[in-house]
């Protein structure tokens, strides 16, 4: 069955017809074109996924598009503002927070919504909130660096 | 790979007597509260339902409430919010420690209690691709008829491996269900059976409402703890999770409660555990728990850790937490 969802993606209304087994991942994906969100394992596992909802980071391939109706999402190309860089993402640049970048959407998303939540986190929030996200490049420490030059960049 | 999600339809009723309603209605209808356990598993095709019911938007479900009686939980409070709540991190420490243990924070979020206490067991040879379980014959506890793990046994062995069990189990915890004849209220322990493909005593037609909580007593505290051993620190299920409250009396003696996660297909209340007077000598009392543990989980071989690593962890977790908590009502 199809229903009628409406929603704000990255501070625009949309509203579509989704399939009821549509996953958030895939009609940002394949329905809204917004690639920058990644799929990187078979459901829940690594992270890669992660976006905001009403400014809550929640990994999108175990949530359903249907779920979403009258929530905000928020994803990594609703970041850049105006084609400035966010401040994790200038950070993660800088940083060397990111290698090949397949996590590295879902990594932001996931900081983001740490640093408008604790924007002064210590190492250990900061390991916290990214603890549901897997990098295979990194091995983290450039990460979290990158994570807590943001929130130093943001006060 | 993952199969794709296979198609259902989805109903999202406002109240808990429409759900009741639609699942009476649909013999084979799905609960959805969060999705984190059941969406996992339909993507590796382990859920057949064409008909699935969607319980957050019930409003009902997601009140918590500090009354005269306790304190109840609506069965769709998020773990996130759980873990958050200060009075239960005061008055029931196991509980939120447990609720921070679960997944990420990301999963956290939108999972919640109910789900928890009804996610599905698991095991190595069932928590795999479709592929993955066809090439080796699938198993006992779907679409197949052996076991890989005790293939002269005639019952699956997946491990419950919800964390807030234990810990909701050793305060007392009920349950509230709701059915089509109305509410029942059991204690939490009763929810479970012994049996990894057949785990919850609860009707296709029931759902769970809430949880409730006997009131925290300043004159009688129970102090309370929960902790897992896990593979990775970050998100993992419990190789073992052991939860343990104690109440001291007026006397000095100290009562424990000891619940155990992740080793059998049911947590459970340990049983026979003796209260700890002072002239025991603590280190007597906690090598006789340690016998007490090892004896009652029984792990099988379903996690990549050996069964025997993890009955040792359990003993050594309870050992720990009792010591803790001992130490701390003596001084307190
Ligand atoms: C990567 C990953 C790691 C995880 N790690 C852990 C972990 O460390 N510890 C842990 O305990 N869990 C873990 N989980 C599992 C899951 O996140 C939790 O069990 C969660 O609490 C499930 O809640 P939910 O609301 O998402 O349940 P759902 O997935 O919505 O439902 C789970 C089951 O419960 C049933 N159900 C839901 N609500 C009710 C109700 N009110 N009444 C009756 N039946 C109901 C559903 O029909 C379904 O069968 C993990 C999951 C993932 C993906
Ligand atoms: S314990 Fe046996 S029957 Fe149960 S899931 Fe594992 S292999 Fe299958
Ligand atoms: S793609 Fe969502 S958690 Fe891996
Ligand atoms: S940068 Fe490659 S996975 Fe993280």
């Amino acid at each position: 069955m199809k229903r009628l969802i409406r929603l704000e993606i990255n501070g625009r209304k949309h509203e579509d017809a989704v399939a009821d087994n549509l996953l958030l991942v895939d009609y940002l994906r394949e329905a809204k074109k917004l690639t920058g969100t990644k799929k990187g394992c078979d459901g829940g596992e690594c992270g890669a996924c992660t976006v905001l909802i009403d400014g809550v980071a929640r990994p999108s391939c175990i949530t359903l598009a249907a779920t979403c109706d009258g929530h905000k999402i928020e994803t990594i190309e609703g970041q850049a503002k105006n084609g400035r860089l966010s401040a994790l993402q200038r950070s993660f640049h800088e940083n060397l927070g990111t290698q090949c970048g397949f996590c590295t959407p879902g990594m932001i998303m996931a900081a983001e919504a740490l640093l408008r939540q604790n924007p002064e986190p210590n190492e250990d929030a900061i390991r916290s909130a990214l603890g549901g996200n897997l990098c295979r490049c990194t091995g983290y420490v450039k990460i979290i660096k990158s994570v807590r030059a943001a929130a130093g960049a943001k006060t | 790979m993952s199969e794709p999600m296979p198609p259902f339809e989805l109903s999202r009723p406002q109240t808990v007597g429409q759900a009741v309603k639609a699942l009476n209605a649909l013999p084979e209808g799905r609960l959805i509260a969060g999705g984190t356990d059941l969406i996992a598993n339909m993507r590796r095709g382990l859920v057949e339902s064409k008909n699935l019911i969607d319980i957050s938007a019930i409003a009902e479900l997601h009140e918590m409430e500090f009354g005269k009686d306790g304190l109840r939980i609506g069965a769709g409070v998020t773990l996130r919010e759980i873990c958050n709540d200060m009075r239960i991190r005061a008055d029931y420490p196991a509980i939120a420690q447990a609720s921070d243990g679960v997944a990420g924070p990301g999963h956290r979020a939108a999972a919640t209690i109910g789900g928890n206490l009804c996610q599905d067991t698991r095991c190595i040879y069932y928590n795999q691709s479709h592929w993955w379980r066809k090439s080796n014959g699938f198993c006992l506890k779907f679409k197949g008829d052996i076991c890989h793990v005790a293939p002269t046994g005639r019952r699956c062995r997946a491990a419950f491996s919800g964390d807030l069990a234990p810990a909701l189990i050793v305060h007392g915890t009920n349950i509230q269900i709701a059915g089509p004849g109305g509410t029942r209220r059991v204690a939490i322990a009763e929810l479970y059976n012994e049996d990894g493909s057949d785990y919850l005593r609860l009707a296709p037609d029931e759902i769970i409402i809430a949880v409730h909580l006997p009131a925290f007593n300043p004159m009688a505290p129970v102090v309370s703890a929960y902790e897992k051993v896990r593979m990775r620190g970050a998100i993992d299920y419990p190789l073992a999770g052991v939860a343990v409250s104690c109440r001291r009396s007026n006397t000095g003696e100290a009562e424990l409660q000891i619940a155990v996660t992740g080793t059998n297909s049911a947590p459970f209340l340990l049983k026979n555990v003796s209260p700890f007077n002072a002239g025991d000598g603590l280190d007597n009392y906690l090598a006789d728990l340690s016998k007490l543990i090892q004896k009652q989980v029984s792990p099988q071989r379903t996690t990549t850790a050996a069964a025997h690593y993890r009955r040792l962890t359990a003993a050594a977790v309870a050992q720990r937490l009792a010591r803790k908590l001992l130490l701390e009502s003596s001084s307190g």
